[in-house]
């Protein structure tokens, strides 16, 4: 009933093939864009911003990045909160004006990069790193390769706590986001306006959803899928396994380099690297997906709310409606988070995006099923 | 989609319902995680001299006290989370316990305009309030610490540190690279060899670490530490047979939980301190009768007189008694975060007062001025009795460097200052 095709006619190969083909869909999702672009800016205030919408779409961001790498092609990877550290450092770098010694000596200072440019300039120094982590994966599979991608992890965390440059050498190695702003709108620093926070976001959210899902159903994401599936196999029907893994390592560390800007100048604007980019993070965004649904755009976005909205929602209801002390909620949204994952990988192997699929087929038939 | 949309009228109801009459005191405690053991008795402190307050005298002015807990983890993000849901309901000052959410909270209180206490921790150049309007870290500060330590040891040796070897153990953060920089300086002044030893979050394995120490056999060793990595540093130590009179925590390495695990090879651990030890103070019988003996101890009751629920409860004295100079400076009792940072400015404890509240020698005496909003940083020395299970303090709160430590802070402050374009506020 909700799901008419009867009457939608496509008449052109570019209709059939569109990322939503049922109108009703196509609809569905203007009608959220609609929503998220043109009405969320007018309504939300501070602690929407800060506290859900903004880690919301930035953990978005980085499980598209992961899910590319690893629902797409096959490859695990635990090296998700250092690459995030790349791109927060990178983009701070640029945005304070990257410096450049050689001898004791300061040889050049490059100019102060927009907070735009800043930020995909932490992409791709990002999908640079990424490539070279993912060098390994030519030869190294499944947990073995996970075990290398955990060393850039490390190493990556311990670089940045090592070398002081890159934190412009402060006292306390922690990097400071100064106040940056686009056409006299600002975007870093304290007093941020929250749609401005939002909607540089949700620009980037979208940006990246939109290249990603149409990278995985184009020629690349085939590739992609066709080493996941089998890669001796793909091998044989002419896919290049050096160029398809590392094109995803590439992609994948571009939007996870991007989110982990985003998540340092934007959301946070300052960080530590070994607490905010720790070996915690590349399993939270691991859960996501896993959670969310492998190798599925929609299913990121779903991973990434269930795990940044749950627990602030769980804190809700027990402190501010029972009233419960806070070290048993803390507690609970352990138990309770924890539990689901398992409930989710018995019960739905193939996570939310699964379960939404599903809905839409029963959607489709109801109320009539033959 | 569903999920977002169901927590976000979650949100907006919870939004809805904020409480205006009261002096409400958020509480961002952690009370799980790696380093709960510190976070509940400060948590506990905090929350029970308030609760004692409302009991005994009615709140403060007549105006009844409210404590907001939200539980951080002692991580930066929830940090981020309960700041914003917590700020709308009247916060009149902020005390994260944590460096990393303080570093967070500075830009952000100050384009609110509600004060942070960051007693003893958080960003040391705060102290100079011509930069840092809305942050205040009296009595003490990491840069305090660092040099009452040497001082301490200066004392020991005669006055000359000449030769001497000096290593610090410290957490890899923020908050442990603090001292680097004041050590840095102190080794050039004294002549002492000054070695840095990094230990990662959490610090459970510091094996290498003490290996790294036995080896280079430092004649003392300065440790900057929390949660459980305090207790391993400890018990490292003891099992390489370092002298325990020659190890010197800074004070979130001096607690009960550090030492209790190590048992008896603990005995002699020495840690610093801004306040007195132990529950030998008339302020405790009132919270015995007010709090704990009538059911609203915040815990479990049993952490009176413990090194870290002091500390809490000497924060939330600090607290109230910045409350009452605002009281007094704007002539009304309902104060709100401005008239409250007014009140931080001009706090002046004195030995009168403290006696007044029944904490007589408890802490320093000390003056909060717009230029000054560290305090006089008076730093003592505590000693461990593994047999007793005692803390006792074997200095007198001593003055620290300040002919180092002022440069410092002007320095760093300077920089922060040019960074953030701050005019003076003074």
């Amino acid at each position: 009933m909700f799901y008419r095709e009867a009457g939608d006619f496509r008449t052109t190969y570019a209709e059939d093939q569109q990322t939503f083909p049922i109108k009703f869909d196509r609809y569905r999702y203007y009608l959220v864009l609609f929503i998220a672009i043109v009405v969320v800016p007018f309504v939300v205030n501070d602690y929407w911003v800060n506290s859900l919408l903004l880690p919301f779409l930035i953990y978005a961001i980085a499980a598209i990045g992961l899910n590319i790498l690893v629902g797409y092609c096959g490859q695990v990877s635990l090296g998700t909160g250092g690459f995030m550290a790349v791109g927060a450092y990178t983009c701070y770098k640029f945005m304070t004006g990257v410096d450049i010694w050689w001898g004791g000596e300061l040889l050049f200072r490059l100019p102060e990069f927009n907070i735009f440019f800043s930020v995909i300039m932490g992409g791709v120094m990002t999908a640079l790193v990424g490539v070279l982590f993912g060098l390994p994966s030519l030869r190294i599979k499944g947990f073995y390769l996970a075990v290398a991608t955990l060393a850039a992890q490390f190493f990556l965390v311990w670089l940045f706590n090592r070398v002081s440059w890159f934190y412009n050498y402060s006292a306390s190695g922690q990097i400071s986001a100064p106040e940056r702003d686009i056409f006299g709108v600002l975007l870093t620093g304290p007093s941020v306006q929250p749609w401005a926070a939002y909607l540089f976001c949700l620009f980037f959210t979208i940006t990246c959803a939109v290249i990603a899902r149409n990278m995985t159903r184009g020629a690349s994401g085939r590739k992609w899928m066709a080493i996941r599936d089998m890669d001796i196999a793909a091998e044989i029907i002419g896919v290049n396994p050096l160029k398809a893994k590392l094109t995803a390592f590439m992609v994948s560390s571009f939007f996870i380099g991007i989110s982990g800007a985003l998540f340092f100048s934007v959301y946070l604007g300052a960080v530590e690297v070994g607490e905010a980019f720790g070996i915690t993070k590349s399993f939270l965004v691991l859960f996501m997906i896993i959670i969310g649904g492998l190798g599925s755009i929609f299913g990121s976005f779903a991973g990434a709310a269930f795990l940044v909205l749950l627990p602030v929602a769980l804190k809700v209801v027990g402190v501010d409606w029972f009233g419960w002390p806070t070290d048993i909620v803390a507690h609970l949204q352990l138990v309770i988070v924890g539990g689901l994952i398992i409930v989710f990988l018995i019960a739905e192997p193939h996570g939310i995006a699964q379960l939404w699929r599903v809905a839409k087929e029963k959607l489709r038939l109801w109320p009539f099923p033959h | 989609m569903k999920y977002k949309l169901g927590t976000m009228a979650v949100a907006a109801m919870m939004a809805a319902s904020p409480v205006m009459a009261d002096l409400v005191f958020p509480s961002l405690s952690y009370r799980t995680g790696p380093y709960a053991a510190g976070g509940i008795p400060f948590a506990d402190g905090y929350a029970d001299y308030f609760t004692m307050l409302n009991a005994r005298d009615g709140g403060i002015g007549g105006v009844m006290t409210k404590v907001i807990e939200c539980e951080t983890g002692y991580n930066t993000e929830k940090g981020v989370e309960c700041y914003e849901s917590t700020k709308g309901e009247g916060s009149l000052v902020y005390q994260p316990l944590s460096t990393g959410i303080t570093y967070q909270l500075i830009p952000k209180t100050t384009a609110d305009n509600i004060p942070m206490h960051t007693m003893g921790y958080g960003r040391t150049s705060a102290a100079n309030g011509d930069v840092f309007s809305h942050t205040f870290n009296y009595p003490a500060n990491y840069w305090n610490g660092a040099s009452g330590a040497i001082n301490y040891l200066l004392g020991e040796n005669g006055g000359s540190l000449e030769g001497k070897k000096i290593a610090l153990v410290y957490h890899n953060s923020a908050y442990g690279k603090e001292p680097i920089r004041t050590l840095q300086e102190l080794s050039k002044k004294h002549g002492f060899e000054f070695k840095e030893v990094p230990v990662d979050h959490p610090g459970q394995e510091q094996k290498s670490q003490w290996l790294q120490i036995r080896r280079d056999k430092p004649d003392y060793v300065i440790m900057y530490g929390w949660g459980v990595m305090n207790q391993v540093a400890i018990q490292e130590a003891a099992n390489i047979r370092f002298p325990m009179e020659n190890f010197i925590g800074v004070w979130w390495s001096g607690s009960e939980n550090d030492v209790l695990a190590a048992g008896d090879a603990a005995n002699g651990y020495k840690a610093l301190t801004f306040h007195g030890v132990g529950s030998d103070f008339p302020v405790f019988d009132d919270i015995k009768t007010h709090v704990t003996d009538a059911g609203n101890a915040a815990g479990a009751g049993d952490q009176i007189g413990t090194v870290l629920y002091n500390r809490g409860m000497y924060a939330a004295m600090l607290a109230a008694e910045a409350v009452k100079t605002a009281q007094e400076i704007h002539g009304v009792a309902d104060i709100n975060a401005a008239q409250m940072r007014d009140g931080m400015e001009a706090l002046e404890i004195t030995e009168e007062k403290m006696a007044a509240l029944g904490l007589p020698n408890f802490g320093p005496s000390f003056k909060v001025s717009c230029q000054n909003h560290g305090g006089d940083g008076l730093v003592g020395v505590t000693q461990w009795d593994a047999s007793s299970k005692t803390w006792s303090l074997i200095s007198d709160f001593a003055p620290s460097d300040m002919d180092v430590i002022g440069p410092l802070i002007e320095e760093d402050s300077a920089a922060y200052a040019a960074e953030n374009n701050i005019e003076s506020n003074c």
